[in-house]
């Protein structure tokens, strides 16, 4: 299921003394099952930005199309387009209400018109994947651990199904453990259901490791779009923005003032490792 | 005579949860058996995962909690007598974790007044304060704002600020980044590690980023309400596995020294810096040219 | 539209309004809320526009800013004349169906609408010119002789100038979640009244929760920095009136004096 944008802009508070540009002229294809980062610090316009593909935000001028539809054209798309297109929040358990879990991960598919039995399948197959076992299903969701909350938020969004999957800051608070557990989990669903992901993070480490393409926005802008590697090899520009490159890529470009042989893409630190390995044994070899 | 301005013995500390009726309900053990020392001037970062009871610690050392067994001296006087309680809080200043739930007033500078104000410090000594406070963290231009209007690394810097003006001489950071994006986080961290190292107060940095404890002298890992670990940054962060093991990671480059190590690389444990890593793969690299010739 | 509601918010200026000791704005909005309700001639209503017309000119706030807090009541006002227009019995006008318009409805109508917006821009020029904490203050000083009868005057003060401070986060906090429930496929414009009222659920027990949280951690950094009630407090910035107090005092003494002279003289 492919997403288009053309020429997006929007505006906060339109006509009024407090209006501010928040998107300006975003044009954008995003293919199915793609793995995306989107990076930008806080104000660049990244969270307005996704809350566009559910049609949470209206455009002020320009064009979204889901599967080719324009989703602005008629109301029962835009209905439609909430389960194609699930959006995580930040801090999404915040939003927990119901007495016990299950329940609470119900209420996605019940809105959808789901029976309470499809949508009980459905809350329960969500709970898995997230790794969430029987165990939680009947405890308040007030009662779970900070990690745990988490998960049984974004099962929420899950239970409806999407075929794109959008996590804005899905690690925030969590503990480093926690993190990686949360990023696992998104890249074992766009592996295994193979629906696009798309996570908005302001973390260059975070995302460097899982995803296939970055979009860096600043002041409402698409500042660069393309492969990790092309996007980190500049490094000032990201700087100027408030943003930096993973520690990895400053390790490279040490190295390589150092007169080692070794890659500025490597921005993981496994490849980081091989990198190393492989100029240190090249050296080796030269000799 | 005591040199410690912190000194904890033997801390357990449990939450008692009651029922409707008010019988207890259950209890949570939040720390057990945690000792500590802080000397004067030192910089102390206390590092473990979501519930491994650093916070509740944190709250110790300002008195907000007091430990059912076990003793907390602060700056000699001990947490547990009721009238020493707001010379307690005045000596130990606590920032905490969300911006918004600890701005009081809706203008920067009156927040920052809050605290001498409940302190009783006159009037005009309390202007002198808030300006150098707000000076100190970098926020007089901002005094006139609505706190609404600031951005998270701020937003905290006031709340800094609200504390300096308190005079304290030892200040608690519980997890003050743990909300805000890396800009901000280095706003926060810079502005607790200048009031450390220009002013000489004793900063105590509750954190789950790895990166921010590198800086300190000493750093304590808690897990399940104990100290499991403690040590230099450059001790800690040699013991990788361990500190996976409770839920925690090293930075990045020393996870690399340490990858690289374990493939066979002849570095030392616990590389902080990209700079000490490159030196060393230097030395490497030359001491193998040395070889071939 | 919650964000709308201007009043209990502060807009940061510099005016004379925004000068004035906070015990002078305090009377000032009461003296002309009393006189408000009080005179109620069409000449009360022209010397009572004047009035505030000019102290918004003078605070400096943008009117447009003020009337967005009008818009969010509007509702309100439009139901409250409503009822005045078609409820009051008196000489009838005209009537279709089974409403009748009367003379004196349609005349209680207009009084409301004027009573109503005057009296929420009277008081947000107050909150919108004079920090919670001023208000606060001033509350705290001007209602201090209550103290002698034991009302908790600071306790109360106190827990105001939170309130005030507080609302536009919750407000963001409702729209925030209002949003996420949203993207769960939430709907909370859609339905009769009973599920409206349903679907509010999820928005009511997140919101709840959250200003629990906020309340408790609040009290904590309240605690953490020696706050112990209104006892051995100082002030920042203590009251004390100036010239240009006793200024205001003496044109609020003019204002009251017009009304009463309006009213003699029947106009």
């Amino acid at each position: 299921m492919g997403i288009r944008i053309e020429h997006l802009s929007y505006i906060y508070n339109e006509g009024t003394t407090f209006s501010k540009t928040a998107l300006s002229d975003i044009n954008l294809t995003i293919a199915d099952g793609e793995f995306i980062g989107v990076i930008g610090h806080t104000g660049s316009g990244k969270s307005t930005l996704v809350q566009h593909l559910n049609g949470l935000n209206i455009p002020t001028s320009g064009k979204i199309y889901v599967d080719g539809k324009d989703i602005h054209k008629e109301k029962e798309s835009l209905r439609s387009l909430k389960s194609k297109v699930g959006l995580v929040f930040q801090y999404p358990e915040h939003q927990l209400f119901e007495s016990d879990v299950l329940k609470d991960v119900m209420f996605g598919p019940r809105n959808q018109g789901l029976s309470d039995s499809e949508a009980m399948m459905r809350a329960r197959e969500a709970l898995r994947l997230v790794g969430l076992d029987e165990s939680v299903e009947k405890k308040s969701p007030f009662d779970l651990s900070g990690g745990q909350k988490r998960r049984a938020a974004i099962a929420g969004i899950l239970a409806m199904e999407p075929s794109v999957l959008v996590l804005d800051e899905p690690t925030a608070g969590l503990d480093p453990k926690g993190r990686d557990e949360i990023l696992d989990l998104t890249a074992e669903l766009h592996e295994k259901k193979g629906i696009s992901v798309i996570l908005v993070s302001h973390s260059m480490e975070d995302v460097a490791n899982y995803v296939s393409r970055i979009i860096v926005m600043d002041e409402g802008k698409i500042l660069y779009d393309d492969t990790p590697e092309k996007v980190f090899v500049h490094v000032k520009e990201l700087e100027a923005v408030g943003l930096a490159a993973p520690e990895m890529v400053y390790v490279m470009k040490a190295l390589r003032e150092e007169g080692f042989d070794v890659d500025y893409s490597a921005d993981t630190v496994d490849l980081a490792r091989r990198e190393i390995l492989g100029a240190l044994a090249g050296k080796n070899r030269k000799c | 005579m005591q040199t410690e301005i912190v000194k904890g013995t033997d801390i357990t500390y449990e939450y008692v949860h009651y029922d409707e009726n008010g019988k207890v309900d259950f209890s949570e053990t939040a720390l057990r058996g945690v000792s500590l020392d802080v000397r004067p001037g030192q910089f102390i970062a206390i590092l473990g995962h979501n519930g491994s009871g650093k916070s509740t610690l944190a709250k110790q050392i300002n008195a907000l909690l007091l430990p059912s067994t076990g003793t907390m001296v602060v700056d000699g006087h001990d947490t547990k007598d009721a009238s020493k309680l707001w010379d307690i809080r005045q000596t130990a200043g606590m920032v905490f974790q969300n911006p918004d739930n600890q701005i009081i007033a809706s203008v920067v500078e009156e927040d920052v007044g809050f605290g001498p104000e409940n302190m009783g410090v006159p009037t005009k000594e309390i202007w002198h304060r808030v300006k150098r406070s707000l000076k100190a963290v970098g926020m007089w231009e901002k005094r006139g704002e609505s706190p609404n209007r600031l951005s998270g690394g701020q937003k905290q810097r006031v709340a800094i600020a609200g504390v300096m003006a308190m005079e304290p001489k030892c200040i608690i950071l519980d997890e003050p980044t743990a909300m805000l994006d890396p800009g901000g986080r280095k706003e926060v961290i810079d502005a607790a590690l200048e009031l450390n190292r220009e002013r000489g107060i004793t900063v105590i940095l509750i954190t789950h980023y790895m990166e921010e404890v590198i800086k300190a002298d000493r750093v304590l890992v808690m897990d399940r309400g104990k100290v499991v670990l403690t040590g230099t940054p450059r001790e800690v962060f040699s013991k990788v596995e361990l500190l996976r093991k409770y839920r925690l990671s090293v930075p990045q480059v020393t996870q690399l020294g340490f990858e690289l190590q374990k493939a066979g690389l002849d570095l030392p444990d616990g590389i902080l810096t990209i700079q000490e890593l490159v030196t060393e793969l230097k030395r490497l690299r030359g001491g193998s040219d040395g070889n071939q010739d | 539209m919650l964000k709308d509601i201007t009043l209990g918010q502060y807009y940061p200026g510099d005016s004379i309004i925004h000068r004035l000791d906070p015990r002078v704005k305090l009377l000032g909005t009461l003296v002309f809320l009393i006189t408000l309700f009080v005179f109620g001639s069409p000449g009360a209503y022209v010397l009572a526009s004047i009035a505030l017309g000019v102290v918004i000119s003078v605070s400096t706030v943008p009117f447009r800013y003020m009337v967005k807090g009008l818009r969010a009541i509007f509702l309100l006002m439009v139901i409250t004349a409503l009822f005045n227009l078609f409820l009051t019995p008196g000489t009838i006008l005209f009537s279709f169906w089974r409403f009748r318009i009367t003379e004196e409805g349609l005349r209680m109508a207009i009084h409301m609408i004027f009573r109503l917006s005057y009296l929420i821009l009277g008081s947000s020029i107050m909150t919108l010119t004079t920090t919670p904490n001023q208000l606060t203050d001033g509350l705290e000083t001007g209602l201090g002789f209550l103290k002698k009868i034991h009302v908790p005057v600071h306790e109360v003060s106190m827990m105001m100038s939170i309130a005030l401070r507080f609302i536009p986060i919750l407000m963001d906090e409702t729209s925030k979640i209002m949003r996420a429930q949203e993207a769960r496929g939430a709907n909370f414009s859609e339905g009769g009244i009973i599920r409206r009222a349903k679907a509010l659920v999820p928005l009511l027990v997140p919101l709840f929760i959250s200003a629990f949280r906020r309340a408790n951690d609040l009290a904590m950094a309240m605690e953490a920095r020696g706050y112990h009630g209104g006892e051995g407090r100082t002030r920042m910035k203590p009251l004390s009136y100036h010239r240009k107090d006793m200024v205001a005092f003496a044109v609020m003494a003019l204002y009251v004096l017009c009304q009463i002279g309006m009213k003699i003289l029947k106009l």
